[in-house]
Protein backbone atom coordinates (compact mmCIF):
# COMPACT_ATOMS: atom_id res chain seq x y z
CA UNK A 1 0.00 0.00 0.00
CA UNK A 2 1.39 3.71 -0.86
CA UNK A 3 1.46 6.25 1.51
CA UNK A 4 0.46 9.45 0.44
CA UNK A 5 2.49 12.73 2.55
CA UNK A 6 -1.08 13.26 3.99
CA UNK A 7 -1.46 9.84 4.77
CA UNK A 8 1.50 9.48 6.94
CA UNK A 9 1.19 12.40 8.46
CA UNK A 10 -2.31 11.73 9.35
CA UNK A 11 -1.61 8.36 10.80
CA UNK A 12 1.50 9.80 12.23
CA UNK A 13 -1.20 12.48 14.73
CA UNK A 14 -3.06 9.50 15.04
CA UNK A 15 -0.33 7.45 16.39
CA UNK A 16 0.60 10.82 18.97
CA UNK A 17 -2.97 10.70 19.99
CA UNK A 18 -2.84 7.12 21.07
CA UNK A 19 0.16 7.80 22.51
CA UNK A 20 -1.51 10.62 24.52
CA UNK A 21 -4.06 7.99 25.54
CA UNK A 22 -1.67 5.71 27.32
CA UNK A 23 0.15 8.38 28.98
CA UNK A 24 -2.73 9.74 30.01
CA UNK A 25 -4.47 6.69 31.45
CA UNK A 26 -0.85 5.43 33.18
CA UNK A 27 -1.09 9.33 34.87
CA UNK A 28 -4.04 8.28 36.40
CA UNK A 29 -2.09 5.90 38.55
CA UNK A 30 -1.68 8.74 41.65
CA UNK A 31 -3.91 11.23 42.59
CA UNK A 32 -1.10 14.00 42.04
CA UNK A 33 -0.58 13.60 38.00
CA UNK A 34 -4.02 12.00 37.13
CA UNK A 35 -5.65 15.75 36.27
CA UNK A 36 -2.60 16.40 33.99
CA UNK A 37 -2.94 12.82 32.61
CA UNK A 38 -6.63 13.35 31.85
CA UNK A 39 -5.18 16.81 30.08
CA UNK A 40 -3.22 14.87 28.06
CA UNK A 41 -5.50 12.34 26.97
CA UNK A 42 -8.03 15.04 25.84
CA UNK A 43 -5.33 16.79 24.26
CA UNK A 44 -4.57 13.08 22.46
CA UNK A 45 -8.26 13.56 21.69
CA UNK A 46 -7.93 17.20 20.02
CA UNK A 47 -5.47 15.87 17.94
CA UNK A 48 -6.83 12.63 16.57
CA UNK A 49 -10.24 14.63 15.85
CA UNK A 50 -8.03 17.29 13.94
CA UNK A 51 -6.14 15.47 11.90
CA UNK A 52 -9.26 13.80 10.84
CA UNK A 53 -10.68 16.76 9.85
CA UNK A 54 -7.54 17.90 8.05
CA UNK A 55 -7.43 14.68 6.24
CA UNK A 56 -11.28 14.57 5.18
CA UNK A 57 -10.76 18.08 3.87
CA UNK A 58 -7.74 17.84 2.10
CA UNK A 59 -7.69 14.18 1.13
CA UNK A 60 -7.13 13.68 -3.04
CA UNK A 61 -9.74 12.81 -5.46
CA UNK A 62 -12.98 13.17 -3.16
CA UNK A 63 -15.26 16.20 -3.59
CA UNK A 64 -16.33 18.20 -0.88
CA UNK A 65 -19.40 16.87 1.04
CA UNK A 66 -20.99 20.36 2.30
CA UNK A 67 -24.12 18.05 3.94
CA UNK A 68 -21.73 16.53 5.51
CA UNK A 69 -20.14 18.94 6.79
CA UNK A 70 -22.32 20.80 8.24
CA UNK A 71 -23.46 17.58 9.74
CA UNK A 72 -20.63 16.96 11.64
CA UNK A 73 -20.38 20.56 12.85
CA UNK A 74 -24.11 20.16 14.16
CA UNK A 75 -23.76 17.22 15.47
CA UNK A 76 -20.32 18.61 17.48
CA UNK A 77 -22.47 21.64 18.38
CA UNK A 78 -25.44 19.52 20.29
CA UNK A 79 -23.36 16.30 21.31
CA UNK A 80 -20.85 19.22 22.75
CA UNK A 81 -23.08 21.12 24.00
CA UNK A 82 -25.12 18.91 25.80
CA UNK A 83 -21.76 17.07 26.88
CA UNK A 84 -20.64 20.33 28.50
CA UNK A 85 -23.75 21.31 30.19
CA UNK A 86 -24.20 17.91 31.71
CA UNK A 87 -21.08 17.51 32.61
CA UNK A 88 -20.26 20.61 34.71
CA UNK A 89 -23.68 21.12 36.31
CA UNK A 90 -24.13 17.31 37.40
CA UNK A 91 -23.92 16.62 41.26
CA UNK A 92 -21.13 13.88 42.26
CA UNK A 93 -23.71 11.48 43.67
CA UNK A 94 -25.51 11.40 40.60
CA UNK A 95 -22.15 10.88 38.59
CA UNK A 96 -22.03 7.22 37.62
CA UNK A 97 -25.40 7.23 35.72
CA UNK A 98 -24.12 10.34 33.31
CA UNK A 99 -21.13 8.55 32.83
CA UNK A 100 -23.24 5.57 32.49
CA UNK A 101 -25.14 7.81 29.67
CA UNK A 102 -22.25 8.59 27.77
CA UNK A 103 -21.12 5.04 27.79
CA UNK A 104 -23.70 4.32 26.35
CA UNK A 105 -23.92 7.06 23.56
CA UNK A 106 -20.54 5.79 22.62
CA UNK A 107 -21.70 2.58 21.99
CA UNK A 108 -24.52 3.59 20.16
CA UNK A 109 -22.22 5.92 17.47
CA UNK A 110 -20.07 2.80 17.45
CA UNK A 111 -23.30 0.60 16.08
CA UNK A 112 -24.04 3.60 14.11
CA UNK A 113 -20.98 3.40 12.28
CA UNK A 114 -21.08 -0.09 11.71
CA UNK A 115 -25.00 -0.14 10.42
CA UNK A 116 -24.15 2.80 8.10
CA UNK A 117 -20.99 1.25 6.67
CA UNK A 118 -23.10 -2.61 5.92
CA UNK A 119 -26.02 -0.27 4.15
CA UNK A 120 -23.23 0.95 1.77
CA UNK A 121 -22.84 -2.39 0.55
CA UNK A 122 -25.83 -2.75 -1.33
CA UNK A 123 -26.30 -6.05 -2.34
CA UNK A 124 -22.64 -7.13 -2.56
CA UNK A 125 -21.61 -9.16 0.73
CA UNK A 126 -18.66 -7.15 2.38
CA UNK A 127 -15.43 -9.98 3.05
CA UNK A 128 -15.38 -11.89 5.79
CA UNK A 129 -13.18 -9.90 7.91
CA UNK A 130 -15.69 -6.71 7.40
CA UNK A 131 -18.48 -8.81 7.82
CA UNK A 132 -17.22 -9.97 11.32
CA UNK A 133 -16.35 -6.59 12.77
CA UNK A 134 -19.80 -5.38 11.81
CA UNK A 135 -21.80 -8.26 12.96
CA UNK A 136 -19.78 -8.08 16.51
CA UNK A 137 -19.48 -4.19 16.44
CA UNK A 138 -23.53 -4.07 15.82
CA UNK A 139 -23.98 -6.79 18.37
CA UNK A 140 -21.78 -5.11 21.25
CA UNK A 141 -22.33 -1.26 20.71
CA UNK A 142 -26.21 -2.38 20.52
CA UNK A 143 -26.21 -4.03 23.94
CA UNK A 144 -24.29 -1.32 25.69
CA UNK A 145 -26.07 1.23 24.56
CA UNK A 146 -29.55 -0.13 25.66
CA UNK A 147 -27.58 -1.71 28.80
CA UNK A 148 -26.77 1.31 29.75
CA UNK A 149 -29.20 3.35 29.23
CA UNK A 150 -31.21 1.23 31.45
CA UNK A 151 -27.95 1.19 34.23
CA UNK A 152 -28.45 4.62 34.37
CA UNK A 153 -32.20 4.91 34.47
CA UNK A 154 -31.73 2.24 37.30
CA UNK A 155 -28.90 4.64 38.96
CA UNK A 156 -31.51 7.22 38.60
CA UNK A 157 -33.98 5.35 40.36
CA UNK A 158 -36.29 6.48 37.22
CA UNK A 159 -40.12 4.43 37.52
CA UNK A 160 -40.02 2.00 34.22
CA UNK A 161 -36.13 1.30 35.62
CA UNK A 162 -36.50 0.69 39.72
CA UNK A 163 -33.14 0.13 40.96
CA UNK A 164 -33.73 -3.35 42.87
CA UNK A 165 -33.27 -5.91 40.69
CA UNK A 166 -36.42 -6.62 38.23
CA UNK A 167 -36.81 -10.63 37.17
CA UNK A 168 -38.30 -10.43 33.94
CA UNK A 169 -40.39 -13.44 33.26
CA UNK A 170 -38.45 -16.39 31.41
CA UNK A 171 -35.99 -14.34 31.26
CA UNK A 172 -33.25 -17.11 30.65
CA UNK A 173 -35.61 -18.24 27.57
CA UNK A 174 -35.78 -14.82 26.32
CA UNK A 175 -31.87 -14.71 26.43
CA UNK A 176 -31.70 -18.28 24.62
CA UNK A 177 -33.62 -16.94 21.85
CA UNK A 178 -31.73 -13.58 21.31
CA UNK A 179 -28.68 -15.24 21.33
CA UNK A 180 -29.31 -17.42 19.24
CA UNK A 181 -30.64 -14.65 16.73
CA UNK A 182 -27.69 -13.11 16.56
CA UNK A 183 -25.33 -16.14 16.29
CA UNK A 184 -27.86 -17.62 13.65
CA UNK A 185 -27.74 -14.73 12.01
CA UNK A 186 -24.42 -14.01 11.81
CA UNK A 187 -23.67 -17.33 10.71
CA UNK A 188 -26.10 -16.19 7.77
CA UNK A 189 -24.67 -13.33 6.82
CA UNK A 190 -20.62 -15.19 7.25
CA UNK A 191 -21.49 -17.54 4.85
CA UNK A 192 -21.64 -14.93 1.61
CA UNK A 193 -25.23 -13.38 2.17
CA UNK A 194 -26.00 -9.57 1.92
CA UNK A 195 -29.38 -9.24 3.61
CA UNK A 196 -30.53 -5.93 5.46
CA UNK A 197 -33.40 -7.99 7.20
CA UNK A 198 -31.02 -10.16 8.83
CA UNK A 199 -28.75 -7.46 10.09
CA UNK A 200 -31.79 -5.57 11.50
CA UNK A 201 -33.16 -8.82 13.23
CA UNK A 202 -29.32 -8.94 14.87
CA UNK A 203 -29.68 -5.04 15.56
CA UNK A 204 -32.64 -5.85 17.13
CA UNK A 205 -31.94 -8.79 19.44
CA UNK A 206 -28.88 -7.19 20.50
CA UNK A 207 -30.86 -3.89 21.88
CA UNK A 208 -33.36 -5.93 23.37
CA UNK A 209 -30.54 -8.27 25.15
CA UNK A 210 -28.80 -4.88 26.53
CA UNK A 211 -32.40 -4.34 28.51
CA UNK A 212 -33.03 -7.94 29.70
CA UNK A 213 -28.97 -7.92 30.95
CA UNK A 214 -29.43 -4.70 32.81
CA UNK A 215 -32.45 -4.92 34.16
CA UNK A 216 -32.31 -7.66 36.74
CA UNK A 217 -29.03 -5.89 37.98
CA UNK A 218 -29.75 -5.12 41.99
CA UNK A 219 -27.96 -0.93 42.99
CA UNK A 220 -25.11 -2.90 44.97
CA UNK A 221 -24.34 -4.50 42.13
CA UNK A 222 -23.75 -1.44 39.73
CA UNK A 223 -20.06 -0.68 39.88
CA UNK A 224 -19.29 -4.50 38.48
CA UNK A 225 -21.85 -3.94 35.42
CA UNK A 226 -20.93 -0.41 34.95
CA UNK A 227 -17.05 -1.42 34.02
CA UNK A 228 -18.45 -4.13 32.31
CA UNK A 229 -20.21 -1.85 29.85
CA UNK A 230 -17.83 0.39 29.49
CA UNK A 231 -15.51 -2.38 28.52
CA UNK A 232 -18.39 -3.55 26.00
CA UNK A 233 -18.12 0.25 24.74
CA UNK A 234 -14.33 -0.29 24.14
CA UNK A 235 -14.73 -3.05 22.22
CA UNK A 236 -17.14 -1.95 19.89
CA UNK A 237 -15.04 0.71 19.08
CA UNK A 238 -12.59 -1.35 17.96
CA UNK A 239 -14.55 -3.05 16.02
CA UNK A 240 -15.57 -0.05 14.39
CA UNK A 241 -11.64 0.31 13.96
CA UNK A 242 -11.85 -2.89 12.36
CA UNK A 243 -14.85 -1.91 10.10
CA UNK A 244 -13.37 1.34 8.91
CA UNK A 245 -9.70 0.09 9.13
CA UNK A 246 -8.84 2.36 11.34
CA UNK A 247 -5.82 1.81 13.53
CA UNK A 248 -6.25 4.99 16.38
CA UNK A 249 -10.05 3.71 16.84
CA UNK A 250 -8.80 -0.15 17.43
CA UNK A 251 -6.05 1.08 19.57
CA UNK A 252 -8.19 3.30 21.63
CA UNK A 253 -10.98 0.63 21.61
CA UNK A 254 -9.05 -2.21 22.64
CA UNK A 255 -7.18 0.01 26.04
CA UNK A 256 -10.54 0.48 27.26
CA UNK A 257 -11.67 -2.58 26.43
CA UNK A 258 -9.08 -4.15 28.94
CA UNK A 259 -8.90 -1.47 31.66
CA UNK A 260 -13.02 -2.10 31.91
CA UNK A 261 -12.28 -5.83 31.63
CA UNK A 262 -9.82 -5.45 34.76
CA UNK A 263 -12.10 -3.22 36.67
CA UNK A 264 -14.96 -5.69 36.22
CA UNK A 265 -12.55 -8.16 37.49
CA UNK A 266 -11.57 -6.58 40.23
CA UNK A 267 -15.10 -5.49 41.49
CA UNK A 268 -16.28 -8.87 41.20
CA UNK A 269 -13.35 -9.71 43.38
CA UNK A 270 -14.64 -7.61 45.71
CA UNK A 271 -17.68 -8.91 46.13
CA UNK A 272 -16.80 -12.48 45.73
CA UNK A 273 -18.61 -13.17 43.16
CA UNK A 274 -17.92 -14.33 39.84
CA UNK A 275 -19.19 -12.16 36.88
CA UNK A 276 -21.90 -14.53 35.84
CA UNK A 277 -23.37 -14.79 38.78
CA UNK A 278 -24.29 -11.15 38.71
CA UNK A 279 -25.11 -11.12 35.26
CA UNK A 280 -27.51 -13.81 36.05
CA UNK A 281 -28.65 -11.70 39.28
CA UNK A 282 -29.29 -14.46 41.90
CA UNK A 283 -27.85 -12.81 45.03
CA UNK A 284 -30.07 -9.31 45.88
CA UNK A 285 -32.93 -10.13 44.03
CA UNK A 286 -34.71 -12.82 46.75
CA UNK A 287 -34.61 -11.59 50.29
CA UNK A 288 -37.33 -13.83 50.85
CA UNK A 289 -35.08 -16.94 50.08
CA UNK A 290 -32.37 -15.87 52.30
CA UNK A 291 -33.38 -16.15 55.29
CA UNK A 292 -31.93 -14.07 58.44
CA UNK A 293 -30.44 -17.35 60.26
CA UNK A 294 -28.01 -17.33 57.47
CA UNK A 295 -25.00 -19.70 59.11
CA UNK A 296 -27.24 -19.61 62.58
CA UNK A 297 -25.11 -16.35 63.59
CA UNK A 298 -24.67 -15.48 67.05
CA UNK A 299 -28.02 -14.11 68.67
CA UNK A 300 -27.37 -11.18 71.43
CA UNK A 301 -28.92 -8.10 71.35
CA UNK A 302 -28.37 -4.67 70.31
CA UNK A 303 -27.46 -1.94 72.39
CA UNK A 304 -27.77 1.66 71.75
CA UNK A 305 -25.25 4.39 72.08
CA UNK A 306 -26.01 7.37 73.41
CA UNK A 307 -25.50 10.81 71.56
CA UNK A 308 -23.38 12.61 74.31
CA UNK A 309 -21.72 8.96 75.22
CA UNK A 310 -20.83 8.40 71.03
CA UNK A 311 -19.49 12.22 71.30
CA UNK A 312 -16.88 11.62 74.43
CA UNK A 313 -15.77 8.70 72.75
CA UNK A 314 -14.79 10.18 69.27
CA UNK A 315 -13.23 13.22 70.95
CA UNK A 316 -11.44 11.54 73.51
CA UNK A 317 -10.08 8.53 71.24
CA UNK A 318 -6.58 9.28 69.96
CA UNK A 319 -6.85 7.14 66.68
CA UNK A 320 -10.74 7.05 64.54
CA UNK A 321 -11.57 5.28 61.43
CA UNK A 322 -14.79 6.07 59.76
CA UNK A 323 -16.00 4.01 57.61
CA UNK A 324 -18.57 5.26 54.87
CA UNK A 325 -20.71 3.84 53.14
CA UNK A 326 -23.72 4.54 50.17
CA UNK A 327 -26.00 5.69 53.38
CA UNK A 328 -23.78 8.74 53.70
CA UNK A 329 -23.65 9.29 50.13
CA UNK A 330 -27.61 9.11 49.60
CA UNK A 331 -27.72 11.23 52.90
CA UNK A 332 -25.56 13.96 51.21
CA UNK A 333 -23.66 13.80 54.73
CA UNK A 334 -20.04 13.80 52.90
CA UNK A 335 -19.39 17.48 54.52
CA UNK A 336 -20.73 16.54 57.60
CA UNK A 337 -18.63 14.20 57.53
CA UNK A 338 -15.20 16.09 56.84
CA UNK A 339 -16.70 18.59 59.24
CA UNK A 340 -17.10 15.80 62.23
CA UNK A 341 -13.25 14.54 60.86
CA UNK A 342 -11.83 18.27 61.01
CA UNK A 343 -12.89 19.16 64.70
CA UNK A 344 -11.69 16.33 65.72
CA UNK A 345 -8.08 16.37 64.19
CA UNK A 346 -8.27 19.45 65.95
CA UNK A 347 -8.60 17.90 68.95
CA UNK A 348 -5.64 15.80 68.17
CA UNK A 349 -7.03 12.65 66.82
CA UNK A 350 -5.98 10.71 64.10
CA UNK A 351 -8.68 10.12 61.53
CA UNK A 352 -8.93 8.06 58.47
CA UNK A 353 -10.82 6.85 56.69
CA UNK A 354 -11.58 3.05 55.56
CA UNK A 355 -12.96 2.57 51.70
CA UNK A 356 -14.45 -0.66 50.58
CA UNK A 357 -13.95 -1.24 46.82
CA UNK A 358 -17.58 -1.32 46.23
CA UNK A 359 -18.55 1.62 48.09
CA UNK A 360 -20.65 3.73 45.99
CA UNK A 361 -22.69 2.99 42.97
CA UNK A 362 -19.06 3.15 40.46
CA UNK A 363 -15.70 1.18 40.83
CA UNK A 364 -13.98 3.89 43.77
CA UNK A 365 -17.35 6.06 43.74
CA UNK A 366 -16.55 6.93 47.91
CA UNK A 367 -13.15 8.57 46.79
CA UNK A 368 -14.96 10.99 44.38
CA UNK A 369 -17.62 11.76 47.01
CA UNK A 370 -15.15 12.39 49.98
CA UNK A 371 -12.62 14.35 48.07
CA UNK A 372 -15.81 16.26 46.71
CA UNK A 373 -15.96 16.96 50.12
CA UNK A 374 -12.12 18.50 50.56
CA UNK A 375 -10.85 15.34 52.62
CA UNK A 376 -7.52 15.19 51.55
CA UNK A 377 -6.69 11.91 49.54
CA UNK A 378 -3.81 10.88 51.86
CA UNK A 379 -6.70 9.91 54.66
CA UNK A 380 -8.53 7.47 52.10
CA UNK A 381 -7.33 4.39 52.51
CA UNK A 382 -7.71 1.19 50.79
CA UNK A 383 -8.92 -1.94 52.46
CA UNK A 384 -6.21 -4.00 52.20
CA UNK A 385 -3.91 -1.29 54.05
CA UNK A 386 -6.64 -0.25 56.45
CA UNK A 387 -7.65 -3.46 57.65
CA UNK A 388 -4.69 -4.77 59.61
CA UNK A 389 -5.28 -0.97 61.21
CA UNK A 390 -8.28 -1.24 62.62
CA UNK A 391 -6.89 -3.22 65.92
CA UNK A 392 -5.17 -0.26 66.77
CA UNK A 393 -8.06 2.70 66.40
CA UNK A 394 -10.05 3.28 69.56
CA UNK A 395 -13.17 4.03 67.78
CA UNK A 396 -14.67 3.36 64.25
CA UNK A 397 -17.71 4.98 62.89
CA UNK A 398 -19.98 3.16 60.83
CA UNK A 399 -21.57 5.36 58.72
CA UNK A 400 -24.23 3.68 56.22
CA UNK A 401 -22.30 1.05 55.40
CA UNK A 402 -23.48 -2.40 55.82
CA UNK A 403 -22.89 -5.69 54.09
CA UNK A 404 -19.00 -4.85 53.86
CA UNK A 405 -18.90 -4.64 57.85
CA UNK A 406 -20.21 -7.97 58.41
CA UNK A 407 -18.28 -10.55 59.89
CA UNK A 408 -20.38 -13.51 58.49
CA UNK A 409 -18.47 -13.05 55.56
CA UNK A 410 -15.07 -14.77 57.09
CA UNK A 411 -16.89 -17.78 57.81
CA UNK A 412 -18.79 -20.20 55.29
CA UNK A 413 -22.53 -20.63 54.79
CA UNK A 414 -23.86 -17.45 54.60
CA UNK A 415 -24.51 -15.33 51.68
CA UNK A 416 -21.66 -12.55 51.90
CA UNK A 417 -19.43 -15.53 52.73
CA UNK A 418 -15.71 -15.05 51.52
CA UNK A 419 -16.75 -11.15 50.50
CA UNK A 420 -13.83 -9.22 51.42
CA UNK A 421 -14.38 -6.75 54.29
CA UNK A 422 -13.39 -4.47 56.17
CA UNK A 423 -12.52 -5.81 59.86
CA UNK A 424 -14.28 -3.00 62.37
CA UNK A 425 -15.11 -5.10 64.75
CA UNK A 426 -11.16 -5.41 65.36
CA UNK A 427 -11.79 -1.79 66.58
CA UNK A 428 -11.46 -1.65 70.25
CA UNK A 429 -15.11 0.31 70.29
CA UNK A 430 -17.56 0.62 67.43
CA UNK A 431 -20.03 3.05 66.41
CA UNK A 432 -22.72 2.32 63.79
CA UNK A 433 -24.68 5.52 62.79
CA UNK A 434 -27.68 4.12 60.88
CA UNK A 435 -31.79 4.63 60.04
CA UNK A 436 -32.46 1.65 61.58
CA UNK A 437 -31.79 -2.04 62.17
CA UNK A 438 -33.18 -2.45 57.88
CA UNK A 439 -30.78 -5.11 56.30
CA UNK A 440 -28.37 -4.09 53.52
CA UNK A 441 -28.42 -5.32 50.24
CA UNK A 442 -27.59 -8.93 50.91
CA UNK A 443 -30.59 -8.73 52.90
CA UNK A 444 -29.45 -10.48 56.19
CA UNK A 445 -28.74 -8.99 59.51
CA UNK A 446 -25.15 -7.94 60.36
CA UNK A 447 -23.35 -9.25 63.13
CA UNK A 448 -21.09 -6.70 63.78
CA UNK A 449 -24.64 -4.83 65.44
CA UNK A 450 -25.16 -7.65 67.94
CA UNK A 451 -21.28 -7.49 69.15
CA UNK A 452 -20.52 -6.14 72.52
CA UNK A 453 -18.44 -3.46 71.70
CA UNK A 454 -21.03 -1.96 69.12
CA UNK A 455 -23.10 0.89 70.02
CA UNK A 456 -25.78 1.76 67.52
CA UNK A 457 -27.15 5.23 66.85
CA UNK A 458 -30.27 5.27 65.05
CA UNK A 459 -29.78 8.28 62.93
CA UNK A 460 -30.23 9.42 59.74
CA UNK A 461 -26.07 10.19 58.42
CA UNK A 462 -26.71 14.05 58.05
CA UNK A 463 -28.97 15.07 60.87
CA UNK A 464 -26.30 12.09 63.01
CA UNK A 465 -23.36 13.49 62.06
CA UNK A 466 -24.70 17.48 62.40
CA UNK A 467 -25.62 16.91 66.05
CA UNK A 468 -22.36 14.63 66.42
CA UNK A 469 -20.51 17.74 65.46
CA UNK A 470 -22.53 19.84 68.27
CA UNK A 471 -21.94 17.14 71.05
CA UNK A 472 -18.32 17.14 70.27
CA UNK A 473 -17.63 20.76 69.63
CA UNK A 474 -19.86 21.11 73.60
CA UNK A 475 -17.18 19.00 75.29
CA UNK B 1 -16.25 2.05 2.48
CA UNK B 2 -14.00 0.05 0.70
CA UNK B 3 -12.41 2.40 -2.32
CA UNK B 4 -13.51 5.25 -0.37
CA UNK B 5 -10.13 7.30 -0.26
CA UNK B 6 -11.72 8.61 3.22
CA UNK B 7 -11.61 4.77 4.25
CA UNK B 8 -7.74 4.00 5.14
CA UNK B 9 -6.89 0.11 4.51
CA UNK B 10 -5.18 -1.89 6.92
CA UNK B 11 -4.13 -5.79 5.98
CA UNK B 12 -6.19 -7.89 8.93
CA UNK B 13 -3.11 -9.33 10.43
CA UNK B 14 -1.81 -5.84 10.95
CA UNK B 15 -4.64 -5.06 12.20
CA UNK B 16 -5.00 -7.46 14.54
CA UNK B 17 -1.55 -7.05 15.90
CA UNK B 18 -2.39 -3.58 16.84
CA UNK B 19 -5.74 -4.51 18.76
CA UNK B 20 -3.95 -7.18 21.04
CA UNK B 21 -0.65 -5.55 22.07
CA UNK B 22 -3.18 -2.15 22.62
CA UNK B 23 -5.14 -5.20 24.93
CA UNK B 24 -1.88 -5.95 26.47
CA UNK B 25 -0.75 -2.05 27.15
CA UNK B 26 -4.18 -1.81 28.44
CA UNK B 27 -3.91 -4.33 31.10
CA UNK B 28 -0.53 -3.53 31.90
CA UNK B 29 -1.14 0.44 32.70
CA UNK B 30 -4.25 -0.18 34.54
CA UNK B 31 -3.37 -2.75 36.54
CA UNK B 32 -1.24 0.13 38.91
CA UNK B 33 -4.08 2.58 39.24
CA UNK B 34 -5.82 2.21 43.27
CA UNK B 35 -8.78 1.92 43.98
CA UNK B 36 -9.12 5.60 44.98
CA UNK B 37 -9.18 6.70 41.57
CA UNK B 38 -10.63 4.27 40.11
CA UNK B 39 -14.10 6.16 39.42
CA UNK B 40 -11.85 8.67 37.32
CA UNK B 41 -10.23 6.40 35.59
CA UNK B 42 -13.04 4.03 34.68
CA UNK B 43 -14.57 7.98 33.60
CA UNK B 44 -11.52 8.73 31.43
CA UNK B 45 -11.33 5.17 29.66
CA UNK B 46 -14.58 6.49 28.95
CA UNK B 47 -13.97 8.96 27.30
CA UNK B 48 -11.39 7.53 25.35
CA UNK B 49 -14.08 5.81 23.36
CA UNK B 50 -15.14 8.55 22.14
CA UNK B 51 -12.48 8.46 20.02
CA UNK B 52 -15.74 6.57 17.55
CA UNK B 53 -15.81 10.25 16.77
CA UNK B 54 -13.07 10.18 14.12
CA UNK B 55 -15.22 7.21 12.74
CA UNK B 56 -18.48 9.25 12.75
CA UNK B 57 -16.88 12.04 10.89
CA UNK B 58 -15.92 10.07 8.27
CA UNK B 59 -19.14 8.09 7.80
CA UNK B 60 -20.60 11.98 7.58
CA UNK B 61 -18.54 13.03 4.53
CA UNK B 62 -18.94 9.76 2.68
CA UNK B 63 -22.51 9.54 3.24
CA UNK B 64 -24.80 10.16 0.02
CA UNK B 65 -28.38 9.63 1.07
CA UNK B 66 -30.62 10.40 3.67
CA UNK B 67 -30.54 7.25 5.82
CA UNK B 68 -26.79 7.84 5.67
CA UNK B 69 -27.08 11.46 6.62
CA UNK B 70 -29.00 10.59 9.50
CA UNK B 71 -27.24 8.06 10.83
CA UNK B 72 -24.23 9.73 10.85
CA UNK B 73 -25.56 12.95 12.10
CA UNK B 74 -26.90 10.33 15.11
CA UNK B 75 -23.25 9.35 15.46
CA UNK B 76 -21.14 12.51 15.23
CA UNK B 77 -23.64 13.78 17.98
CA UNK B 78 -23.42 10.38 20.29
CA UNK B 79 -19.64 10.41 20.14
CA UNK B 80 -19.16 13.76 20.65
CA UNK B 81 -21.49 13.70 23.67
CA UNK B 82 -19.40 10.75 24.88
CA UNK B 83 -15.76 12.91 24.34
CA UNK B 84 -16.74 16.34 25.50
CA UNK B 85 -19.28 15.00 28.77
CA UNK B 86 -16.37 12.22 29.75
CA UNK B 87 -13.23 14.47 29.51
CA UNK B 88 -15.11 17.61 31.73
CA UNK B 89 -16.52 15.20 33.94
CA UNK B 90 -13.09 13.64 34.71
CA UNK B 91 -11.28 16.93 34.74
CA UNK B 92 -14.09 17.93 37.49
CA UNK B 93 -13.56 14.99 39.81
CA UNK B 94 -9.68 15.12 39.64
CA UNK B 95 -9.96 18.41 40.40
CA UNK B 96 -11.34 17.70 43.57
CA UNK B 97 -8.33 15.25 45.04
CA UNK B 98 -6.03 17.13 47.12
CA UNK B 99 -3.37 16.97 49.51
CA UNK B 100 -4.65 19.62 51.71
CA UNK B 101 -7.87 20.99 52.27
CA UNK B 102 -6.34 24.33 52.56
CA UNK B 103 -5.35 23.80 48.88
CA UNK B 104 -9.06 23.85 47.94
CA UNK B 105 -9.46 27.22 46.09
CA UNK B 106 -12.70 27.78 44.67
CA UNK B 107 -11.96 28.18 40.11
CA UNK B 108 -14.38 26.44 38.86
CA UNK B 109 -17.93 25.33 38.69
CA UNK B 110 -18.40 23.46 41.71
CA UNK B 111 -16.25 25.65 44.13
CA UNK B 112 -19.48 27.78 45.82
CA UNK B 113 -20.22 24.37 46.49
CA UNK B 114 -16.66 23.60 48.01
CA UNK B 115 -16.20 26.91 49.66
CA UNK B 116 -19.80 26.48 51.49
CA UNK B 117 -18.05 23.39 52.28
CA UNK B 118 -15.13 24.86 54.34
CA UNK B 119 -17.25 27.46 55.84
Amino acid sequence: MDLTPLDAIVRLIWLAGAVGFVIGLSQMNSPATARTGNLISASGMAMAIGATALYLLVRPGASFNLTGWIIILVGIAVGGGYGLYSARTVKMTAMPQLVSLFNAVGGGAAALIAIDEYLRHAGAAPGLQENVATVLDIAIGSVTFTGSLIASGKLMGLKITPSRPVMIPGGRLVTIVLALVVVVGAGYLFTGNYNVAVMVAILAASLIFGITLAMPIGGADMPVVISLLNSFTGTAVAMAGFVLNNPVLIIAGALVGASGAILTKLMADAMNRSILNIMIGGFGGGDSTVSSVGAGGPGGSVREVSLDDAAIQLAYASSVIVVPGYGLAVAQAQHACRELADILEHRGVEVRYAIHPVAGRMPGHMNVLLAEANVPYPQLWEMEDINPEFNRCDVALVIGANDVTNPAARRPGSPVSGMPILDVDHAKSIIVMKRSMGRGYAGIDNELYVNPKTGMLFKDAKAGLAELIAAVKGL
Amino acid sequence: MNGDPAVTSMPIDLAFTIFVLAIMCGVAVISKVPATLHTPLMSGANSIHGIVLVGAMIIAVTADNPVSYVISFLAVAFATLNVVGGYVVTDRMLQMFRKRPAAAKPADPTADKASKAEG
